[in-house]
């Protein structure tokens, strides 16, 4: 498979019948050099993409936060661009439910399917498991949007949207003015099932990676697994799961095509799960054609872009940091 | 012989491969009974199979009875929390738990809910940790992370942690291989106090510590046991040819 | 030491249940999600859906099919796909057998961390802001920048994970046996790696020929056949979009049949992936 090198002390092409047959130590050497320097030049790549990336969402956003200050545009409550008005709350609003309903609905499930994958499936369950998480995180959001259309709208619109008009009035989160099946709930909904194979793989690393001594060392005591996991497997795991949870936020949060379709588009302050949204990044996707006509337009647009890159980078890096000490090779 | 555990025809399986054939053997109650062997013989799989560790590994299969004073620990209707209670494991790494050093001992007590006052849980901590020679280096910081602890005084809360349950015997995979030689000495000085009041079964895997420690002794080989005897006799008159070859060092 | 209820068994018991309703509800989520598509999808998927282009009237209940967003999504993700690959095999065989855990190597990686977290719409936003700065229009050329750079990182980051579980000691005896690093790389790495490389590969082409976000502004939309680079693109995501934001249920009802069709493509792909590795797994030293 690897070549030895033919009679290192001969640095000529030529072998002793005069034949050039194979390269030489000092070729193989200068190819050595020469690739890593074009190696070299290729790992800049990643880094002036992700610089460059940056500066443009920065300097193409800037001549809005000359215009208007940052706090007036987080605050504000108004998304009339024609008049001057760009005020991100409703939008922001918009996404902070979602994804947090979201992520309401898929934690516990994934971390109990996590727990029971890593500490009592055997082998076979856990051959079965993998390719079907493969299978959901490989589904196109587009195709999750359309199952939300199918299934998950009709589903509320159907059974709970009358149900909470008749009974629910009075509940804080589950009264709404005109509902229809296209909600914060369904939006919910869709990014659980979106984020969950995500979530479960990677709490299901950080639990694999508490080690086994450690488990052994209170089952000999006479515990149940449970207990097991309940008293020390959880404590130690609890900052790789917290960073699981935050990795699966920083997923949901730029999640555009599924939720846009199913969650209503109004740009309203949500007060219920029943009701519509308009998160920051259906506001980018639906507007981003026209806005070439209004001034500033295209510039707000684009600092809702910067100001979504960074709430995500910050997510992404944090937990990053945090599961590289949790987990053996984690990238 | 009083024998606390008695094992009849007990093979164990790895998937396909055979790592203990056809064992019978009684260990006899309040001694130290001594496992010795060359690597990878199957001692430790024969004491994982005395407090039901053994289906921890995935595809372990187990044929045969291991009795605990006549009951088949293997039936159906036995609880393996219950097991473990009476027989405790003490291993040889040092596993302290996540918590305090007070909290390490009282935590099997929690478990099997032993204790109904705080007191009655303070004055078991303090005595078990007397008992394993650690109270007086921790006594002014129990609260501690257990992890602060050096290795050898690890092993040794690992010890209190287990006798805290109440066991009637103890198991020790090697239990000082991992120590320097003076915990190792203090772990080994205690298990020798401790004789009176517990059955002790060792896996060592130096020929010295056996002779140190041991009441009675069983040698194993290549998965099963060659020969079983009191200590004297098997250490003097070894009656297997293989005994004689391993006691003169040949493996 | 016989079985009896203490409450700790009737604890692990209500939890266990709680873990299997999970685990059912996480395993179900995927046969309902399938189901719905193909129930839904089946009855409108017809030969000329996938053989013909929209012929006139097609988003009022018209006929032809949606050839033309299939072709091109096929051709935009397959470019894409390739280039990503050109690129980023190089980068993730550098980080392993050259860079190792240098300061530099953590920097790419960092890199490749930060893109990797780059939402597809913002892949999107930066694509139409280049192509306006280069002055170009929505087109074939743009969406397979944009599919590049979207695929890139996911692809890179896959091979590097893969790469990096490389048995150390196979590396130190090629190196043992006088190899350079180039020749560790070229020759020891890929064929270990083969199909764990295919695997990033076809992960990467799945997420790219799903993604609407990223093809929205920069590839534009038509209902010819993919002919030009330079000309906009049919795309079988925003084929879908479309055609459900009708209000024509018959229309609607065939954007469940492209959903279908989408599905099955990645499906298949995923599914493919992992036999082509597992026939793969010949060559490699376990």
């Amino acid at each position: 498979m690897s070549q030895s090198s033919k009679t290192t002390t001969n640095p000529t092409k030529l072998n002793r019948e005069g034949r050039a047959d194979r390269p030489s130590l000092l070729a193989r050497r200068r190819q050595d050099q020469f690739a890593g320097r074009t190696f070299f030049i290729f790992s800049l790549i990643p880094i002036l993409l992700a610089l460059i990336i940056l500066i443009m969402l920065v300097v193409r956003s800037w001549p809005i936060f000359q215009a208007h200050s940052l706090w007036d545009m987080l605050m504000g409550q108004e998304w009339k661009p024609e008049e001057g008005l760009f005020g991100f709350m409703p939008f922001i609003a918009g996404t902070v439910w979602v994804t947090t309903a979201g992520l309401i609905l898929a934690v516990p499930p994934c971390l109990l399917t996590a727990i029971y994958l890593s500490e009592y499936a055997g082998n076979r369950l856990r051959a079965f498991m993998k390719p079907l998480l493969d299978l959901l995180a490989a589904i196109p959001p587009v195709v999750y949007g359309v199952w939300g259309i199918i299934a998950v709208v009709p589903l509320l619109q159907d059974w709970l949207v009358p149900f909470a008009k008749k009974y629910l009035q009075n509940v804080p989160l589950l009264n709404s003015q005109n509902p229809t099946g296209f909600s914060i709930l369904a939006g919910a909904i869709v990014l659980a099932v979106m984020v969950a194979p995500f979530i479960i793989s990677v709490i299901y690393e950080v639990m694999n990676n508490i080690p086994s001594g450690l488990k052994d060392a209170s089952l000999a005591l006479g515990t149940t697994r449970w207990q097991t996991i309940r008293w020390v497997v959880f404590p130690q795991a609890l900052p790789g799961i917290i960073a699981a949870i935050v990795l699966g936020a920083s997923r949901a949060l730029g999640e555009t095509i599924a939720v846009l379709m199913v969650v209503g588009n109004v740009a309203q302050v949500p007060h219920s799960l029943l009701d519509t949204a308009y998160p920051l990044p259906a506001l980018i996707a639906n507007n981003y054609g026209d806005m070439m006509s209004v001034p500033l337009y295209d510039s707000a647009l684009l600092s809702v872009a910067l100001i979504l890159l960074v709430m995500i980078l910050i997510f992404n890096i944090g937990s990053t940091l945090v599961l590289r000490r949790f987990v053996k090779d984690w990238v | 012989m009083d024998a606390h555990i008695q094992v009849k025809d007990l093979n164990v399986y790895y998937g396909s491969q055979q790592a203990l054939k056809g064992i019978n053997l009684e260990i006899p109650k309040k001694q130290v009974t001594v496992i010795m062997g060359p690597s990878g013989c199957g001692k430790t799989t024969l004491l994982k199979s005395f407090n039901r560790f053994l289906e921890l590994t995935d595809g372990a299969r187990i044929e045969g009875q291991v009795l605990v004073d006549g009951e088949d620990i293997y039936a159906n209707d036995i609880d393996v929390t219950e097991v473990r209670k009476r027989v405790g494991l003490l291993a040889q790494r040092p596993y302290p738990l996540p918590m305090s050093i007070y909290e390490n001992v009282a935590y099997g007590l929690h478990i099997h809910q032993m204790k109904k006052t705080n007191k009655e849980y303070k004055d078991a901590v303090r005595h078990y940790l007397e008992v394993a020679g650690l109270w007086e280096e921790v006594k002014g910081r129990l609260h501690n992370p257990a992890t602060s602890l050096s290795i050898g005084q690890q092993q040794r809360l690992c010890l209190a942690r287990g006798l805290a349950i109440e066991p009637e015997i103890i198991l020790g995979d090697e239990p000082t291989s991992a120590l320097d030689p003076i915990s190792s000495q203090h772990i080994e000085k205690k298990l020798l106090e401790l004789k009176g009041q517990y059955t002790t079964v060792i896996v060592t895997h130096t020929l010295r510590q056996a002779k140190r420690l041991g009441d009675h002794v069983i040698f194993m080989y290549l998965g099963e046991v060659v020969e079983s005897g009191p200590a004297y006799e098997v250490f003097a008159n070894p009656k297997e040819e293989r005994t004689r070859q391993y006691l003169e060092g040949l493996f | 030491m016989k079985k009896c209820w203490h409450r700790r068994h009737i604890t692990e018991a209500i939890v266990k249940s709680f873990m299997l309703l999970s685990f059912g509800l996480v395993a179900g989520s995927l046969g309902l999600i399938l189901w719905a598509i193909i129930s839904r999808g089946l009855p409108s998927l017809s030969w000329e859906m996938i053989s013909q282009p929209p012929q006139g009237g097609f988003y009022m209940g018209g006929g032809g099919g949606i050839l033309n967003a299939i072709l091109g999504s096929l051709y935009m993700a397959g470019a894409g796909t390739l280039i990503a690959l050109i690129l980023g095999l190089p980068i993730a065989l550098y980080l392993e057998t050259y860079l190792g855990d240098s300061a530099w190597g953590q920097y790419v990686r960092l890199a490749l961390d930060v893109l990797w977290g780059i939402p597809s719409i913002v892949y999107g936003v930066f694509g139409f802001t280049l192509m306006l700065a280069l002055g170009m229009r929505a087109s074939m050329l743009g969406g397979i920048i944009v599919l590049t750079l979207l695929e890139l990182p996911i692809m890179t980051r896959a091979m590097d994970e893969v790469i990096r579980m490389m048995p150390q000691d196979l590396e130190q005896a090629a190196l043992a046996l006088g190899s350079t690093r180039l020749e560790v790389a070229l020759r020891v790495v890929t064929r270990q790696m083969l199909p764990g490389i295919i695997t990033a590969i076809l992960l990467a082409f799945g997420r790219g020929i799903g993604d609407a976000a990223s093809v929205l502004f920069t590839a534009g939309y038509t209902d010819r056949m993919p002919n030009s680079l330079l000309t906009p693109v049919a795309s079988l995501p925003l084929a879908i979009f479309f055609q459900l934001s009708t209000p024509f249920p018959t229309v609607r009802e065939r954007a469940y049949a492209a959903a279908l069709i989408l599905t099955v493509i990645v499906l298949a792909v995923s599914l493919g992936s992992r036999w082509i590795s597992g026939r793969l797994s010949k060559f490699i030293v376990k």
